[in-house]
């Protein structure tokens, strides 16, 4: 039965089933594990951006297309919730419209965009998601009647979702069930079958076509596939997960912004979870995203102490200052790339040969 | 073999076919805006930023469209060059501080005559690591190729915060270069005609070394077909190695001249203007080195209208004139490489 679940793509290696039963164990536990906001806050994070790394994932290590796009369409996502939220009225009929709007926008666009580049080069595809993504930020920082700017907009969410709404007590375990508790658990379940049905699209035969055009496209076009439709797919599919990812992080922070949902640096980050983690792989999305995101959140504090330990030494309280976090992470990305192309999962399973 | 005869042509070879309708779009942009604005003196003052602005993406923009067109190796980290560039050239600066302040033309200029030396010698040092150590190993791999230079950017400007601070840095223009000419009723800043000449002055070195010298005459007949270079002795390799060093330290002069001309200057001055340099080496064909001249004006163009009459969507026209150029021509203006 578990094969079914996983789409007969299984783990592989005994570490990363380890790895990932802790991991899912925790994220399902997490309200009652964790006390404190902070921890709780990051374990929502993780599975937004499990989505929304399994997301692109699919594009680049399944499709082999890279894309500098996919935070407008996170962006997207979390704009349509966000502002259908605070025009009209925190009710989930507007949440829902906001996100249907959201979707439609999304996948028209990635339709256009993937049309109009996917067919001439791949790597004009690179720079006009690139392009397209950066109008697409200064244009919501710059209406900012109708998205708030640069300050985004803060919005409250159905009544259920608040977190001044008790369910019930549990005196037992010492939580009571909020608002708060169901929008993650919300956020924890809407994660978990989105990922299930990425791990079910790229085990599929559309799936295997997807990885048949990432190692000789030429030769899948001579097969018969038309490789500008799969990939016009592939990148309607990923921008249509991107936005679910939006709209469930918007819903999780009640806010929406653009340095929340459309910086370069997020960009930059999906990359490096996606890398590291490993390309190709869907539970390279997890592990990458919980390693990166635990580590961002606890490392950074660590390299500060170390950072006032080394005050002496000339260069050294600079490298390890912790705002020089994307140094260390750039590094690791580009020795990723040449050592370890195959990521954190792709070296596990490797060992078990 | 010696005796015999040369063979002659029976008739001589036909000419190339100039195409310069490309040309044309320059003014017809300029003169499609003139009513849209109004009024001709602000048109010529923005004619002339757009000038000097697209001066300054050239010279960015030159070298990587001939690295992509020669090697078809697109470099991510091209905005690295450009910030490093600056900084160098910032840092040059701050022992002659009182040269700038003079209000000597030929002090200033040799001031900034040695800030752009120290900021071209760094990135072409720069550009030459660059491509040892971060892109040889990954020729012909495209997907790594993007993926590894966007990770080189990303460690060349952690390693600008580190060496040089995260707070942004006063760039001032010298004394003699601050403040405007007046052309009759036309008002045009003296720094953006000093932008125009040196992007000229690249210009006009660029088309010599290409169209004149052997060296150039390489380069243009490997975008075309580097097997055959390679196949008839020339070693392919040393010559990307050099149009790479030179583009990086192109790049380190536009940088500069973009520091320059928006007077301050932060680790991001790259990202900035990366976009726009994408859009105009998309526009302008790849490996064209007339395709990208003509992009750059174009883009400087769209943006400095667009800047006046409706500034937020003024990156968002700029997508719009590549889309329109690539409906006309999905190559490009001038498309030279074949691939």
């Amino acid at each position: 039965m578990i094969k079914a679940v996983l789409s007969d793509d299984l783990p592989r290696s005994p570490v990363l089933s380890l790895a990932l039963l802790v991991i899912l164990a925790v994220l399902a536990l997490a309200p009652f594990l964790f006390g404190g906001a902070q921890a709780i806050n990051t374990a929502a994070k993780v599975c937004v951006f499990i989505v929304l790394v399994a997301s692109y994932d699919l594009l680049l290590g399944y499709t082999g297309i890279v894309s500098f796009a996919h935070t407008m369409f996170y962006g997207l996502g979390g704009y349509g919730v966000g502002l259908a939220l605070y025009g009209w009225g925190a009710t989930w009929g507007a949440a829902l419209a906001g996100l249907a709007i959201a979707l439609a926008a999304g996948i028209v666009l990635a339709f256009l965009i993937g049309l109009f580049s996917l067919r001439v080069r791949a790597i004009f595809f690179a720079m006009v998601t690139l392009a397209v993504a950066s109008a697409f930020a200064i244009l919501a920082a710059q209406l900012s009647e109708l998205t708030g700017g640069e300050d985004g907009r803060s919005f409250s969410v159905p009544p259920l979702l608040r977190p001044g709404f008790t369910l019930l007590e549990l005196p037992a375990l010492g939580v009571t069930v909020t608002g708060r508790t169901l929008t993650y658990y919300m956020v924890f379940l809407s994660a978990l079958v989105l990922f299930l049905a990425a791990l079910r699209i790229v085990n599929s035969p559309f799936g295997r076509v997807l990885q048949a055009i990432r190692e000789n496209d030429f030769r899948t076009e001579a097969l018969g596939y038309r490789t500008v439709y799969y990939r016009t797919a592939a990148n309607c599919l990923a921008a249509a997960m991107a936005v679910l990812a939006g709209a469930l992080n918007a819903l999780w922070l009640r806010y929406t912004g653009p340095d929340t949902t459309l910086s370069f640096a997020i960009m930059l980050d999906i990359l490096l979870m996606v890398v590291i983690g490993g390309m190709g792989t869907m539970y390279g999305a997890v592990i990458g995203a919980s390693l990166f995101i635990v580590a961002q959140n606890y490392l950074q504090k660590l390299m500060g102490t170390a950072a006032k330990a080394a005050q002496g030494v000339p260069l050294l309280p600079d490298l390890l200052h912790p705002d020089r976090w994307l140094l260390w992470l750039g590094v690791l990305f580009v020795l990723s790339v040449y050592f370890f192309p195959a990521g954190i999962v792709g070296r596990l399973r490797q060992r078990r040969t | 073999m010696a005796d015999a005869p040369p063979i002659a042509a029976p008739e001589p070879v036909p000419l190339v076919r100039a195409d310069y309708l490309p040309v044309l779009l320059v003014p017809a942009l300029a003169l499609a805006a003139l009513p849209l604005i109004g009024s001709p003196t602000t048109w010529v003052t923005l004619t002339i930023a757009a000038l000097a602005m697209g001066m300054m993406i050239f010279v960015i923009s030159s070298g990587l469209t001939l690295v992509f067109g020669l090697m078809d190796v697109l470099n991510f980290g091209h905005g690295a060059f450009i910030a490093v560039g600056a900084y160098l050239a910032m840092s040059t600066l701050l022992p002659f501080a009182g040269w700038l302040q003079a209000d000597s033309l030929a002090l200033n200029l040799a001031a900034l005559g040695l800030a752009v030396l120290a900021a071209m010698v760094g990135t072409g040092l720069l550009g030459w690591a660059f491509e040892r150590v971060i892109i040889m190993p990954v020729y012909g791999q495209h997907l790594k190729q993007i993926l590894i230079t966007t990770g080189g950017l990303i460690v060349a400007e952690q390693l600008i915060h580190v060496l040089w601070g995260s707070d942004q840095k006063p760039m001032a223009l010298p004394t003699a270069l601050r403040g405007a000419v007046t052309i009759g009723p036309v008002a045009v800043e003296k720094f953006r005609l000093l932008a125009v000449g040196v992007g000229l002055l690249v210009l006009l070195a660029m088309l010599v070394v290409l169209n004149r010298t052997k060296l150039g005459l390489l380069i243009r007949a490997g975008v075309e077909n580097g097997e055959m270079v390679e196949a008839l002795g020339y070693r392919i390799r040393r010559l990307f190695v050099a149009v790479f060093v030179a583009g990086s330290a192109l790049a380190g002069l536009g940088g500069t001249l973009w520091a320059l001309y928006r007077e301050t200057l932060t680790a991001g001055i790259g990202g900035e203007v990366i976009v726009l340099v994408f859009i105009v080496i998309i526009i302008g064909g790849l490996g064209s080195v007339g395709g990208c001249f003509l992009g750059s004006i174009l883009v400087a163009q769209m943006a400095n209208y667009t800047g006046y009459l409706a500034p937020k969507v003024a990156l968002a026209s700029n997508i719009l004139l590549m889309v329109l150029v690539l409906m006309w021509r999905p190559q490009g203006l001038y498309p030279v490489a074949k691939r």
